[in-house]
């Protein structure tokens, strides 16, 4: 088998730029979305991922600016997420150029919109992302709950359950986010990765608390991700992301190092 | 010289054209790339290139309603003898027919069928997403100085189906996902590709490149 393990950087991006900046290399506009996304695929990343975080609906022209600007430089793939709630808006981010159009909050409402979605524009392109957080008490069970609006509101959906029903209606991929680890650099919540991976037939990506390199290693080896995701790390330059395949190709994780050096695959 | 690329409302027009005026400037050339939904142009065009994202049926029925495009098509392949290249669900659309939401005939340029990915090993995720090494079989002028194999450079793959030929001598790659999945075919002036050679950095840029220089035989 020789398929990779995918690296995906991920970007927040508001009102047309990226949040906080991107500090590495040298980027001569660190909020231009577009220039990043160049530079991350010049660097080998395997995917580019937007989540856009603009309040207002209205001001979907600009976002689907950036995503027709960076599909007309970027070689690689890019996923774009964040305040879709339509086929309608899945279909504008497709035309505009997105390969996978990623749905939340929408999806948690009506899943309907999954499965409309997925036979329309194929379940390959259709990505649900899943924002959960461990609810059971000290002792009990692992058990893992969605939350809608950036991890506060509960909604009393059990996290298995809905990954296996987005998964039946056709989703092509499932982005999974641990609300309780998102921003710490703790790492992965690998037990909820493990428990979603194992649950579906489709591939899951990894996200949320990446602050080293083997973070990204046990996402894999111990999460059963097939992808997984990182903002900070790479943002801030704390790694490029040539260590970071190198790092997983070290550790036995078969990545793509196309112009990297090795190959990452077994022999 | 003009290389269209046919718009049927298909996603990811702006990034095959990108591609492509990329390596044409890179090989020298001097053809204009058009995104047309004008059969006239694609029946005059010296290449022709159908993208396809999404899903089989719904491509087929979006191709067909573009009144005279099949028409023009195959003109352009059988009349006049020019280089064909289908991109995803384009090159499913190569088949006799899809089984992806019901059968639904396709255009039935490589003799064969569109059907569902089942890897050996059931651990392996469906769809096949990523970045995956290619295995040649024999030679091929739209492979040639592109690094192949398993040590050599990726293509990004992102289906669950794939054509499954009639002919063996038409499918010139395959990647290994639990078995030999489908990757290039080719088939006289007409080829097709699973991966996306405008999302595949070098392997497809390089690919591209080939076609746009192919003189099929």
């Amino acid at each position: 088998m020789s398929l990779k393990v995918r690296l995906i950087p991920c970007l927040d991006v508001k009102d047309g730029r990226v949040v906080k900046g991107v500090r590495f290399l040298d980027l001569t506009d660190a909020g231009d979305p577009v220039e990043a996304a160049e530079a991350y695929d010049a660097a080998g990343a395997d995917e580019i991922c937007f989540l856009d975080i603009t309040a207002s609906h209205e001001e979907r022209d600009i976002l689907l600016d950036v995503v027709a600007r960076t599909a007309e430089h970027v070689f690689i793939p890019v996923t774009v997420g964040g305040g879709v709630r339509t086929v309608d808006d899945v279909r504008a981010l497709m035309l505009a150029g997105a390969d996978k159009v990623a749905i939340n909050t929408a999806a948690v409402k009506d899943r309907r919109i999954v499965r409309d979605a997925s036979e329309k524009f194929g379940g390959q392109a259709i990505v649900v992302a899943i924002d959960a957080k461990r609810v059971n008490a000290p002792g009990e069970a692992p058990r893992w709950e969605i939350f809608t609006h950036g991890g506060r509101n509960p909604t009393g959906i059990d996290a298995l359950a809905y990954a296996r029903e987005v998964a039946d209606l056709g989703a092509g991929e499932i982005l999974l986010t641990s609300m309780d680890r998102d921003g710490t650099r703790d790492g992965f919540d690998l037990e909820l990765t493990r428990a979603i991976a194992d649950a579906v037939t489709i591939p899951v990506i990894a996200s949320g608390g990446v602050g080293t390199l083997d973070h990204l290693v046990e996402g894999v080896k111990d999460g059963g991700a097939s992808a997984v995701l990182a903002a900070s790390i790479f943002h801030f330059g704390t790694f490029t992301i040539g260590e970071a395949k190198q790092h997983m190709a070290a550790a036995g994780v078969p990545v793509r190092l196309d112009g990297l050096g090795a190959t990452g695959d077994e022999p | 010289m003009t290389i269209a690329i046919i718009d049927y409302g298909a996603g990811n027009l702006r990034s095959a054209a990108k591609a492509f005026e990329r390596m044409v400037g890179e090989t020298g050339r001097a053809d204009e790339v058009m995104v047309t939904a004008n059969p006239d142009i694609v029946a005059r065009a010296d290449r022709i290139v159908l993208p396809g994202d999404g899903a089989f049926a719904d491509c087929r029925a979006n191709l067909a309603a573009i009144s005279g495009m099949i028409e023009a098509i195959d003109e352009a392949i059988d009349v006049r003898g020019r280089p064909f290249l289908g991109i995803c669900v384009g090159m499913q659309l190569l088949a006799t027919s899809g089984d992806e939401h019901g059968s639904t005939p396709g255009l039935d340029r490589v003799q064969g069928e569109v059907r569902a990915i089942e890897p050996a090993d059931p651990a392996l995720k469906v769809p096949h997403m990523g970045w995956n090494t290619l295995t040649p079989r024999g030679d091929h002028a739209l492979l040639a100085g592109i690094d192949l194999g398993r040590g050599g450079l990726h293509a990004y793959f992102l289906h669950s189906y794939h054509l499954v030929a009639d002919n063996a001598d038409d499918v010139i790659a395959t990647a290994d996902y639990g078995g030999a999945v489908t990757a290039v075919v080719a088939r006289g002036n007409v080829a097709g590709t699973q991966f996306h050679p405008e999302k595949s950095q070098a392997l497809g840029l390089g690919l591209i490149a080939n076609f746009i220089t192919w003189s099929p035989a």
